[in-house]
Formats: structure tokens, C-alpha cells, sequence
């Protein structure tokens, strides 16, 4: 049976692993290839890095880093952050990434998802989606840009029909508040997709997890739980076996 | 093809001095070959062709025996032929064919990615040694293995039981990725260098 996975989600600001607040105020959870090895010690399912510095300032992706990064990681890594050309992605797989996180280019271009997939393989390809709430509606948020008039349920139905592997779905309004995933906007995207949701933003407790997979999450994504708290990853994974939810064990 | 550098590094930490190439030279005085792969289909064999490696493949594996290890990708390029975006023939070494996960029950994603068991159909096979049957491995793929001769060594549940390893004389492969899998997956590959 395909196992529910539990994935640390974290940024990389100024050569550091950071997490934000509802997309600000960041701290510094540690140096990269440090946590990294903690992580891989602790036969974490997965693994997502987004370089917010490259994503911001249109630089380009710290190939360096994530090299040093992969090397410490025997488990499935995705790099995300600024990429916004196949050669980029050629560069972020070659250091040593299994998966990209692609999330500004592709909202205006969605012909890009299709490239990219076409080379890479559906598999390869995480679409990342932020989302904030206004006016009582859903809309797809843009470090870069704002809140765009766009319905994250349209984008990541287009993200599915151009070929994206999985979509990675965060609450910029829950994300850092530890008061759990916004659940309705799970219902409201992950059952009308074919491809598996990460959900991200908001998890403070492994009730929380276990709430996000029984509403539909196929993976949850969480940082500050494994940062901030006493809690680890394995002891969400025994919540969510309690609660008859399959999960890697060791 | 992707994660070239992610099998390197798995080869190094068993201790293993693995070389990545296209160049004829060094894959012909190879002792052990592995083919990996993340990608699509069509780009897989397109490369292999524009290298002009297909002989030099051909040639150490079906005529000197050399023990090769494909992987996800690399176990799909061992069939005649995969539907991937089109038709596309593969190496042909294995009489098979690689289809995509069709299933009416939309609760089963596609991709199928994650962490998966694996359960032995050989349980003396070499590759699985030290291994406890039904481990985890991690999976990331959108089509599945078919073969039409007798060389599943193990199988995995995701709608029906799809074929994730399987061992011809000196051709070894997993559509799982061992270099991905921790532990267990780094056993896979010193099973493999080692024997």
C-alpha cells in the first residue's frame, strides 16, 4: 500500500534554512547540509527546499548549496525557488535534486509546465501553488506580485493538464500560525485533482496531520512542528497510524 | 537524465567508486553497469542514440554478461517498447512493454509516488539480500513495467500487484529507486556491486 508521507518544507534564505510566518518574518531553523543529515537520520519520507532568496531577487538558484544539500540526502529531495527555464532545471537535477518546485513562471505560462514534463517526465515536475484568502475567496498569492485574480482550483487543474506530477498547495494565511492546514481549501482542490497534494502551511500538531490526510491530503509538508516543537517526525507518524493512516516506518 | 549524481552518491557511501559516462572507452572496460533514470521515455532512448551507445550496450550486456542495474527509467528502457507520449521502441533486452496506470477509482493518483512496498517473488534473489520482504522503497513514476517472460522478482500493490523488480541472467532492475530508498535502498545497491 502507498504510504501517506510526512515532509519537511523548508526555506533557504542567506546560505540558511529559515522559516517564515505567513510568508514573513522569517527564523532560522540551522545551517543546510547540518539539518539536512539530522533529517536524513531520521528516515524523514521527504524533503522540499525552496531558495525564497533566488525566487525574490531573480537570481539564480544556488546550485552550490543544493549541491552540498543532495549529498546528505538519501532520500527524495525537492528544489524549488526562481526556476524559470529548462536549463535552470537541468542545473537544480544534476546537483543532485530528484524533483523541482516550480511555482512564479508558470502562472502566466503554462506551456512551460508542458516543456518541462515533456523532457523531464510528469514525475519530475512538483507545481507549487501559495494561496491567501480575500473577500471570502481563494486566490493564488505571488511572492513577487500579490494576490492575483486567479482561482487556485482553475491553476492547478491547467498545472494537471500540462503534465505536473504533484502540486504542492500552501496557505500563506496559515503558514507559521501552528493552528493546523486550511482544510476547506484542501476539500476544495485535492478531490477534484488526479495527481497527489502536498498540503503546507499551518501544522502545529499531528492531529493536524491526520486532519489533512482525511480531508484529502496524499502528503502533508510542515516546518515549524519539527523545529519549534517537541514534536518529531515519527511522532506524527505514529498519530497518523493510530488513526489506521498508512506511513513509512522503520 | 536527472539524478545521475544522486546514484554516484549512493554508489560512494557503500563504498563503491562509480564513474558517470557516455564515453565507449570507459563503459566498455566496466566491471558493473547501472542505468538510471528520471525522465521521459522518448528523451531516455533519444540520448542513448544521439551518444551512439546503443551497441557498445548491446555488446557488454547480451555478449559479455556484464551485470547492469537499471532503475526506474533505466528498468523501462530494457523493454521493446513503451507508450509514453507515442510509441517508442526501447533496448529490447527484456520482452516486455511499459503502459501507463489507468485506473477508474480516481483515489489512486498518477503519478504513483511515494513510499511503497515491495514484495519479494524471489526471495533468494542476490539483489534482495539482507532485506526484509515488504520494506518501503520510494516510487515516482506515471507507467509501469509489463513483461512478457518470467523475470518479475518482485511486485508492488497499487491497484493491482505491477511488477517493481525484476532479474534476467546478468540484468538486474528496479522500477523503485534504491539510491532514494535509505537503508534498505543502499543495501539493494551493495547487493548488487557485491555479488
Amino acid at each position: 500500500m502507498l504510504k501517506h508521507r510526512v515532509i519537511p518544507c523548508v526555506l533557504l534564505k542567506d546560505w540558511q534554512l529559515v522559516k517564515s510566518i505567513q510568508f514573513d518574518s522569517f527564523r532560522t531553523i540551522g545551517h543546510p547540509t547540518s539539518t539536512t543529515r539530522i533529517y536524513n537520520s531520521r528516515d524523514v519520507d521527504e524533503l522540499i527546499v525552496l531558495d525564497i532568496d533566488a525566487s525574490l531577487n531573480n537570481d539564480e538558484i544556488n546550485t552550490e548549496l543544493i549541491t552540498d544539500i543532495a549529498d546528505e540526502c538519501f532520500m527524495p529531495l525537492t528544489i524549488g525557488g526562481g526556476i524559470n527555464s529548462i536549463e535552470e532545471i537541468y542545473k537544480v537535477l544534476k546537483a543532485g535534486a530528484d524533483k523541482v518546485s516550480i511555482n512564479t513562471k508558470a502562472i502566466h505560462n503554462k506551456e512551460f509546465i508542458r516543456d518541462a514534463s515533456n523532457i523531464f517526465g510528469s514525475q519530475c515536475i512538483v507545481c507549487s501553488i501559495d494561496v491567501k484568502k480575500q473577500d471570502n475567496r481563494y486566490k493564488v498569492y505571488s511572492r513577487k506580485d500579490g494576490i492575483l485574480d486567479i482561482d487556485p482550483l482553475e491553476l492547478a487543474l491547467e498545472y494537471e493538464k500540462y503534465g505536473a506530477g504533484e502540486i504542492l498547495l500552501t496557505s500563506v494565511d496559515n503558514d507559521g500560525t501552528t493552528n493546523g492546514y486550511d482544510l476547506e481549501l484542501l476539500q476544495y482542490i485535492a478531490k477534484k485533482l488526479t495527481i497527489p497534494v502536498i498540503i503546507n502551511g499551518g501544522a502545529g500538531l499531528p492531529q493536524h496531520c491526520v486532519d489533512a490526510i482525511q480531508n484529502g491530503a496524499d502528503a502533508v509538508a510542515a516546518a515549524y512542528i519539527f523545529h519549534f516543537s517537541q514534536y518529531t517526525p515519527n511522532m506524527i507518524k505514529e498519530e497518523l497510524r493510530k488513526n489506521n493512516i498508512a506511513v513509512k516506518y522503520n | 537524465m536527472g539524478n545521475l549524481r544522486s546514484v554516484q552518491k549512493a554508489f560512494e557511501k557503500i563504498g563503491c567508486n562509480a564513474i558517470i559516462s557516455n564515453d565507449k572507452e570507459t563503459i566498455q572496460n566496466a566491471t558493473k553497469l547501472v542505468l538510471p533514470g528520471v525522465g521521459a521515455f522518448k528523451d531516455g532512448m533519444k540520448h542513448l542514440q544521439e551518444l551512439n551507445l546503443i551497441d557498445i550496450l548491446n555488446k557488454k550486456v547480451l555478449e559479455d554478461k556484464t551485470p547492469i542495474l537499471g532503475i526506474c527509467l533505466g528498468m523501462q528502457l530494457l523493454s521493446n517498447k513503451s507508450y509514453e507520449n507515442g510509441e517508442t521502441t526501447g533496448l529490447g533486452w527484456i520482452d516486455a512493454e511499459v503502459v501507463k496506470f489507468e485506473f477508474d477509482n480516481t483515489n489512486l493518483k498518477i503519478p504513483h509516488v511515494g513510499w511503497n512496498e515491495v514484495i519479494f517473488q524471489d526471495n533468494n534473489n542476490t539483489l534482495f539480500s539482507h532485506i526484509e520482504n515488504h520494506k518501503d522503497f520510494y516510487f515516482v513514476h506515471s507507467y509501469y513495467f509489463k513483461p512478457n517472460e518470467d523475470v518479475i522478482i518482485a511486485t508492488t500493490e497499487y491497484g493491482f500487484e505491477f511488477t517493481s523488480a525484476i532479474n534476467k541472467d546478468n540484468i538486474f532492475a528496479t522500477q523503485f529507486h534504491p539510491e532514494k530508498s535509505q537503508a534498505n535502498g543502499l543495501q539493494i545497491l551493495k547487493n548488487f556491486w557485491e555479488n
